[in-house]
This record gives structure tokens, C-alpha cells and sequence, in this order.
């Protein structure tokens, strides 16, 4: 559904979306790549299980929230694309039970 | 005088539409007169707790009119769904109180003490607990909790829900809701009351006075005092999570949603609320000390909002001598007591009467010279 723009010549980066190994470019949002990998739907709603995209794509908001390397509702577009990343579609409301406990800024 | 209505309610706050929401189910022809969206609302920016415990070090019938409440929230809420057809989500699994240091937990334990040990105070049970204790029934605590005070009287519900909820309620029975009518004057007549704003005037049998901190200017209006001055509370709400926190704490707590709600409790010992961006930050702090999960959980409001606080505290319920069918009404802890509005007071309100048990929160109370 999208393509890339033909002078996007930057690095190729790997990284995994729901298990499944895709490639994109440095410099591409976590959003973008997932939109070129053809996924669309990045989540489901909270409350009343519906189905979201990336909207506004730069940051306001919150359609695009995805879980990024164990840490869920991080908002795919504002996140760059780095190498080996591991990007689930998110199920319903973030789940910290299984997620490693970040530090309290002091 | 033709009454438009057999009672006017001034003020649709939760404290209004509670006792609203009671005489109109007692079958009483109701007007409520309320401001715009845009007015002052404790009700709209509160933290949403039923909660008893620690509440009434002073007035121990306040403590025993909060239980009362909290023990009527559960038939309350069902008669709310049956007629709004909305589901506050109260939920009643008990409450903590959280301690991070050996010096609060005595302050918690010694409050307690100093509250039951009043004359006609409620004995009702509470459980000290240490660290370990309270990790197996709120596995997300951290390690810096000291130990905590756990009360099953306490809950909690959806307060953005609830405060809907009653004002749907009160349209379906039949109530004459008008907003965008702030009051600017209330006249005793010789058999009611007329009352008078930009917008016109209306006669009413008799008139509740419900508008929160505006009650200070319009109690004296009909011979009451409500002396209350605002109070600055702040909240702090996360994004939606999965449920982790199982029990509402004093100043944290999980909505039915899934978000997660920070704030300065009142009730709170020791502790100072003002609005500045420090308070803000300590309370955070404070609640991921208690729970360090929360440390990676995005925060996607604050606000701060203005308390309803009489000068000792506690509520307000009276009629007035000089001019009988004038009432005012008017608490901190408007969510908690709702209840009892709706169940209680408002039937005493129809009948013309509060009751011997009520004298204790007549404004006169504050009359009485205070030892320096
Ligand atoms: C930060 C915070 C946290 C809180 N947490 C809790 C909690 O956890 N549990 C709990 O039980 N309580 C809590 N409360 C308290 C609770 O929200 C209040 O007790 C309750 O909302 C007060 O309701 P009220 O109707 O008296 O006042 P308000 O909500 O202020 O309503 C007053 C109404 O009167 C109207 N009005 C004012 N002047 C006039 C006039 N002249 N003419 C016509 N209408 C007028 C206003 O427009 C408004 O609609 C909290 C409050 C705050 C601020
Ligand atoms: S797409 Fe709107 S915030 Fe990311």
C-alpha cells in the first residue's frame, strides 16, 4: 500500500514486526516502516477493541502506540527505526506485568 | 406566590445532584439551577475514593456518616444504573494507606487510635500491617513501603461516570434542569423563597443551597453560615494499563479503565497541598516509591482543582431558623457522601427536618469561640 520514495537511499536496517523479520531505512520513524511493511493495524483500543493506525504521524495523537523491544504504548512514529528492533502491535491496554521495570528518574 | 417548584436545588455539583437525584425519587417536583460547562467543579476533577478510614479525628459522627455512606454506595450505584442506565463502577475491595517510613506509619496507627478512641465513634475493624503483609495482597509494592493500614470499608469508583450518571438520572425523573443559571440572590418571601440571576427569577417552595464554594455568599442570604474557602488539590493520570493494582491507596489508585490515578489526599497526615510544580513532583515520586512499576508508565494529564472545605473540615448540613425551607449542603468529600445525600439527607430535606443526629454539623459549631 505505501512505497518508498525511490531516492530513500539510506542503510538498511532489519528489525522484527510481530515476529516476522522485515527490513527499513535509517532515518524512517518505527511507524513508517511499519506502514511499508504492510502492517496497518498497529493495536487495538483499550476499551472497546477496536482496531488503530498510525494517524497524525507526528505525534499528537496516541493512534500509533505499539510495544517496542518489551515496553508497550510507545508512540511509533515518534520513535526512530534502529537495527535489530523487535516491534509488536499491541493488544488492548499496555500489560506491565511482563515488562522489565524502568528506573524513576531521580 | 406560585411555586414553579416544591424544592430548587442551587448547584449541580455531585452534592446538588445527589440530594436532586434522592427527592426526586421521594416524588418531589425538583429544579435544579446550575452555571455553564465552564464553572468551577470539584465534582469534575476528583479522585474518585469512597473512603472511610482515617476520616473524623474530631467530629466522630462525621466518621460514622461516612461509613453510613459508604455502606449505601453499593444500593445507591444500582438504583443510579437502573435510571441512568450507566455503571459507575464502584467497586468496595478495601483501601490501604501506604506508609514509607517507620514515622508515618506510627502517624497512620496513632490516627486511628485517636479516632476510635472518641466517644460514639464507629469501631470498625482496620488491620496494621508490615511489609511483608501487604506485598502478599499488593504484590506491585516496593521495597521502600514501611507497611500499611488496610480498612475493607473503603472503595472507590468512576468518578467522570458518577457525576454523568446523576445528571441523566435526574433529567429521566423528571427534574427541571436549568444551566447556565447562576444565581445571583435569593429573596425570602412570606411562603417560599424567590430566587433571581440575569436570567430571570423563579419561585420555589424551598431551596437547597448546594453550589459549593459559592455557598459562603449565598448561605447568609437566608440566615445559614458556609464559611468555605477553596482547598487546591492535584491529580496526576497515566496512560490505560493492564490491571496491576488490585485495592485503591489514599493517593494512588487504578480506574476501572485502566489508568492510573496519582493524588494529594486530604486525608493524607503531614502532608502540605499547594499548587506548585514540587508537590507535582513529590507525589510522583512518592508513588512510584510505593509502586515502582509505575515509573514507566506515561503520564498523560495533571490538573489541579479546588477543594470545598469548611474551616474545621467537616460538612455543612442545616436549616435555617430565621427563614425554615431554606437548606444548605455542602462537604469535601462529595463522592464518598453521595450516598448519604441521595438516601439520607435528601429525605430529610422532604420532610422538612434534619434530624436530632444532624445538629453536629450545623455551621453554628464554628461559632463557638475556639481555646487558644
Ligand atoms: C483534587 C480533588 C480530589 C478529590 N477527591 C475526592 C475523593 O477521592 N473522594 C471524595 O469523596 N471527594 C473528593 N473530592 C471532593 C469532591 O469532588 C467534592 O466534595 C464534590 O465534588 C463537591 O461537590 P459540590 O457539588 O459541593 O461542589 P462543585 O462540584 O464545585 O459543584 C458546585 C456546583 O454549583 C454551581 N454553582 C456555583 N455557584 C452557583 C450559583 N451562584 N448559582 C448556580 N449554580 C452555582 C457550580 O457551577 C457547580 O456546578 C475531591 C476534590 C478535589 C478537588
Ligand atoms: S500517529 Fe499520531 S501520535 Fe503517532
Amino acid at each position: 500500500m505505501f512505497r518508498r520514495l525511490p531516492e530513500s537511499d539510506t542503510a538498511t536496517l532489519r528489525f522484527k514486526i510481530d515476529g516476522r523479520p522485515a527490513t527499513g531505512r535509517a532515518g524512517e520513524s518505527v511507524a513508517a516502516a511499519m506502514l511499508a511493511a504492510g502492517v496497518v493495524t498497529c493495536r487495538t483500543t483499550p476499551i472497546g477493541g477496536q482496531k488503530r493506525a498510525p494517524y497524525c504521524l507526528m505525534g499528537v495523537c496516541f493512534e500509533c502506540l505499539v510495544t517496542i523491544d518489551g515496553i508497550g504504548n510507545r508512540q511509533a512514529c515518534l520513535i526512530p527505526l534502529t537495527e535489530g528492533m523487535d516491534i509488536r502491535s499491541q493488544d488492548g491496554a499496555r500489560d506491565m506485568a511482563g515488562e522489565p521495570v524502568t528506573e524513576a528518574a531521580p | 406566590m406560585k411555586h414553579e417548584a416544591d424544592i430548587t436545588v442551587i448547584g449541580g455539583g455531585l452534592v446538588g445532584t445527589a440530594i436532586a437525584f434522592g427527592l426526586a425519587q421521594d416524588g418531589a417536583r425538583v429544579m435544579m439551577l446550575d452555571e455553564g460547562d465552564i464553572a468551577r467543579r470539584a465534582s469534575r476533577a476528583n479522585f474518585a475514593l469512597v473512603w472511610v478510614q482515617a476520616k473524623g479525628i474530631g467530629m466522630p459522627e462525621y466518621a460514622t456518616w461516612s461509613k453510613v455512606s459508604a455502606d449505601g454506595w453499593a444500593e445507591f450505584a444500582e438504583m443510579l444504573a437502573d435510571v441512568s442506565d450507566i455503571d459507575v463502577a464502584f467497586e468496595r475491595p478495601g483501601g490501604f494507606m501506604m506508609c514509607l517510613s517507620e514515622a508515618e506509619m506510627e502517624a497512620r496507627v496513632r490516627g486511628m487510635k485517636v479516632l476510635q478512641a472518641q466517644p460514639g465513634a464507629p469501631l470498625y475493624p482496620y488491620e496494621i500491617l508490615d511489609h511483608a503483609q501487604t506485598k502478599k495482597r499488593m504484590p506491585a509494592i516496593g521495597p521502600d513501603v514501611v507497611g500499611s493500614v488496610y480498612c475493607d470499608l473503603d472503595g472507590h469508583v468512576n468518578s467522570l461516570r458518577l457525576f454523568r450518571a446523576l445528571h441523566v438520572a435526574i433529567a429521566r425523573l423528571g427534574v427541571s434542569y436549568r444551566p447556565e443559571h447562576a444565581v445571583e440572590a435569593i429573596v425570602p418571601e412570606k411562603d417560599g423563597f424567590r430566587i433571581r440571576g440575569p436570567w430571570g427569577e423563579v419561585a420555589t417552595g424551598r431551596v437547597v443551597i448546594a453550589a459549593g464554594l459559592d455557598n459562603a455568599r449565598l448561605a447568609p442570604m437566608v440566615g445559614l453560615l458556609a464559611p468555605v474557602v477553596p482547598s487546591k488539590g492535584q491529580i496526576i493520570v497515566t496512560e490505560k494499563a493492564a490491571r496491576f493494582l488490585d485495592y485503591p491507596v489514599s493517593t494512588v489508585r487504578q480506574t476501572d479503565e485502566g489508568g492510573v490515578m496519582v493524588g494529594d489526599s486530604q486525608e493524607d497526615l503531614g502532608f502540605d497541598t499547594q499548587v506548585t510544580y514540587p508537590v507535582i513532583s513529590l507525589m510522583a515520586q512518592r508513588a512510584v516509591r510505593m509502586f515502582p512499576a509505575l515509573a514507566g508508565l506515561n503520564v498523560v494529564r495533571t490538573w489541579s482543582a479546588s477543594r470545598v472545605m469548611s474551616p474545621d473540615g467537616f460538612p455543612i448540613y442545616e436549616q435555617s431558623r430565621q427563614f425554615p425551607g431554606a437548606f444548605v449542603a455542602t462537604c469535601h468529600s462529595g463522592v464518598t457522601l453521595a450516598a448519604a445525600h441521595a438516601l439520607r439527607l435528601a429525605i430529610y430535606i422532604q420532610d422538612g427536618r434534619l434530624p436530632e443526629q444532624m445538629a453536629c454539623f450545623s455551621a453554628r459549631r464554628l461559632n463557638v469561640p475556639q481555646a487558644a
